[in-house]
């Protein structure tokens, strides 16, 4: 459980996933990735920790990550194989915007 | 958040992939997030207080731009276009600085500012060489200081409006979709550094995943030829621009530009005649309309090609007019018609354009955020919507012009004025005016062998607008007053008719 700020880097301790915090609630918010929590850079990978079988959807690189309550967004900068998760419940990609680019 | 996050994921994703081509030279993307760090740890570990870059477009400036934000300090183009003095003038408010130039600009350089030069390609040089050891250790502090754009300063001293890391960011997630560009897209950008629209161009293009073909000297023919050479497939153009490109390819016998599916356009206002002459030329292609400024990181309404084409198809002139509107606002931007007192007005009447949103700044050095308690921006443009949301632009809301009591707007009265065959461009001021306060005074520039007197011109706005929209006066010239990115400069005209 952690309180989060925009900016911050999280990766997790099962796969390659590296998100950013695009925005977080003011409140604490347990995050996962494959099952077990995501760390802050610098901080030690547990020992003898898995990607949980059912935490294994995947994450792909440019995409960004919601809550069902919408006030937390995570963009995926590595990509891995475990499920982003807070506070239990699996993240949604957020939908793709097809606007033509003008510039 | 960080701008560098976007050009590690770009890396990340599509590293091999050709970046940018300036001539000769081009980079992947791998290239230019090594170059950029290679440029950032230098950038960091000097003296400077900013990365300024006085040059045309070239490979400096997605290095310097991406090597500014790794190294954590603001990127400040400046318009070379401007006299010495005024460069001097705007480098001594943004001093220590470390500042990209060309070799030429660097011999002749006298001003006492404090500012370190580096030539173009010495600063691309150093940062390719060498083998790149940087950490991934950009501040990701959304609030520090991504860009500082000096206006284009149409009235008065140029402001340094900011744009920090989380205003970028935000539009290129509400507005451009990660690694969207096929892998033979390729963008021919024309726009130059100091323009929003220049430093946009470059982070979406990464983010998009897009190769971009620079071209910093615009001329029509070199742009049609390097299109055809470069296998192009998006332009970007202001106006005046497509303008020029459309009067060369009309001389030429068929526009012969197959692989060119889209061009998008703004920073001005499109006359009419100019948008459906090119849809017509070019059947293939997608147009896309943008409007914004530089305090909202560019874009904030889009026309898309599917309203192009409604638009150009239609027999109903309210919906034919939409061609001249700049669309319907971007997902992540709100947008309101406000009077004069500041109340929202319904679709139909004129006034200020307010618009709100995470992309938006709305805030300069030395003067703060003039955002209201809600969170709007006032942009000075005037403009109207119509029932469907579409935004039609009316000039800047200082062009307004007041006879009597009645307010009208320069726009109108140009549109009827552009309607007639004879008329190839137009601008309308108000004149001080004894009786009226002020006057509507028109000048015209009538197309190559067209023929209309001021009365018949008069007679054809009698004809379908108020008679207190006619001209009062009416000159003939050759050509009307535009910067180099095709903005009308309205204040000469006045300037001009004062001194007359």
């Amino acid at each position: 459980m952690s309180q989060y700020k925009p900016g911050a880097r999280l990766r997790s301790a099962v796969c390659a996933t590296e998100v950013v915090v695009i925005a977080a609630p003011d409140s604490s918010v347990a995050l996962n990735c494959g099952g077990a929590p995501l760390l802050l850079e610098g901080e030690p990978v547990g020992e003898g920790l898995q990607l949980e079988a059912s935490a294994a959807e995947g994450t792909q690189l440019g995409k960004r990550y919601t809550n069902e309550t919408g006030d937390l967004e995570l963009l995926c900068v590595k990509p891995g194989e475990g499920t982003l998760a807070a506070e239990g419940v699996a993240l949604v990609q957020k939908g793709a915007k097809p606007l033509p680019s003008s510039d | 958040m960080n701008l560098m996050m976007l050009l590690e994921m770009a890396a990340q994703g599509f590293g091999e992939r050709v970046a940018f081509v300036n001539g000769d030279e081009s980079l992947t993307y791998q290239q230019l997030f090594d170059a950029a760090g290679q440029a950032g740890m230098r950038l960091r570990d000097g003296a400077c207080a900013h990365v300024a870059m006085l040059d045309v477009s070239s490979l400096a400036l997605p290095i310097g731009l991406f090597a500014s934000a790794w190294a954590g300090k603001p990127f400040v183009p400046i318009n070379y276009r401007l006299a010495s003095r005024e460069v001097e003038g705007l480098v001594s408010r943004i001093e220590p600085a470390f500042m990209v130039t060309d070799a030429e600009r660097i011999a002749s350089w006298s001003s006492r500012s404090e500012v370190e030069l580096e030539a173009r390609q010495t600063f691309v040089d150093r940062a390719c060489k060498g083998t790149s050891s940087a950490e991934n250790d950009w501040p990701m502090a959304p609030d520090d200081i991504a860009v500082l754009l000096f206006t284009s300063g149409t009235t008065g001293t140029p402001k340094a409006a900011v744009l920090r890391h989380r205003h970028l960011v935000s539009y290129m997630f509400s507005a451009v979709e990660f690694g969207s560009a096929a892998e033979d897209e390729v963008a021919l950008v024309t726009v130059p550094p100091y323009h929003i629209a220049g430093v946009i161009s470059v982070i979406s293009s990464v983010y998009a995943g897009r190769r971009v073909v620079q071209l910093p000297n615009f001329n029509a023919r070199d742009w049609i030829d390097i299109a055809r050479r470069e296998r192009v497939t998006n332009g970007f153009l202001v106006p005046t621009m497509l303008s020029q490109i459309v009067s060369e390819l009309e001389g030429q016998d068929s526009a012969n530009l197959p692989l060119l599916a889209s061009i998008s356009y703004g920073g001005g206002k499109m006359p009419q005649p100019v948008i459906e002459r090119a849809m017509a030329l070019l059947p293939n292609t997608k147009f896309t309309q943008a409007y914004g400024l530089t305090e909202t990181s560019s874009t904030i309404c889009v026309l898309l090609p599917w309203e192009h084409r409604a638009a150009g198809a239609s027999d109903d002139p309210a919906e034919r007019r939409r061609l001249t509107s700049v669309g319907r606002p971007l997902p992540g931007v709100e947008l309101q018609i406000r009077d004069e007192e500041g109340r929202a007005l319904p679709p139909g009447h004129r006034g200020e354009i307010y618009v709100r949103g995470d992309q938006v700044s709305g805030e300069y050095v030395g003067r703060g955020s003039v955002l209201d308690a809600q969170g709007w921006f006032p942009t000075r443009d005037a403009g109207e919507l119509d029932d469907e949301g579409y935004l039609f632009l009316e000039g800047r809301a200082d062009d307004v012009i007041v006879r009597g009591a009645e307010n009208m707007s320069p726009g109108e009265i140009e549109d009827v004025l552009l309607s007639h065959p004879a008329v190839l461009d137009v601008c309308v001021v108000g004149v001080p005016d004894e009786h009226w306060g002020e006057a509507v005074a028109a000048v015209v520039v009538l197309r190559p062998g067209g023929e209309a007197t001021a009365d018949e011109l008069r007679d054809c706005v009698r004809n379908q607008l108020r008679s207190s929209r006619v001209p009062q006066f009416i000159n003939f010239a050759s050509e009307l007053p535009y910067n180099e990115t095709g903005k009308l400069l309205r204040r000469i005209i006045r300037a001009n008719w004062a001194a007359n």
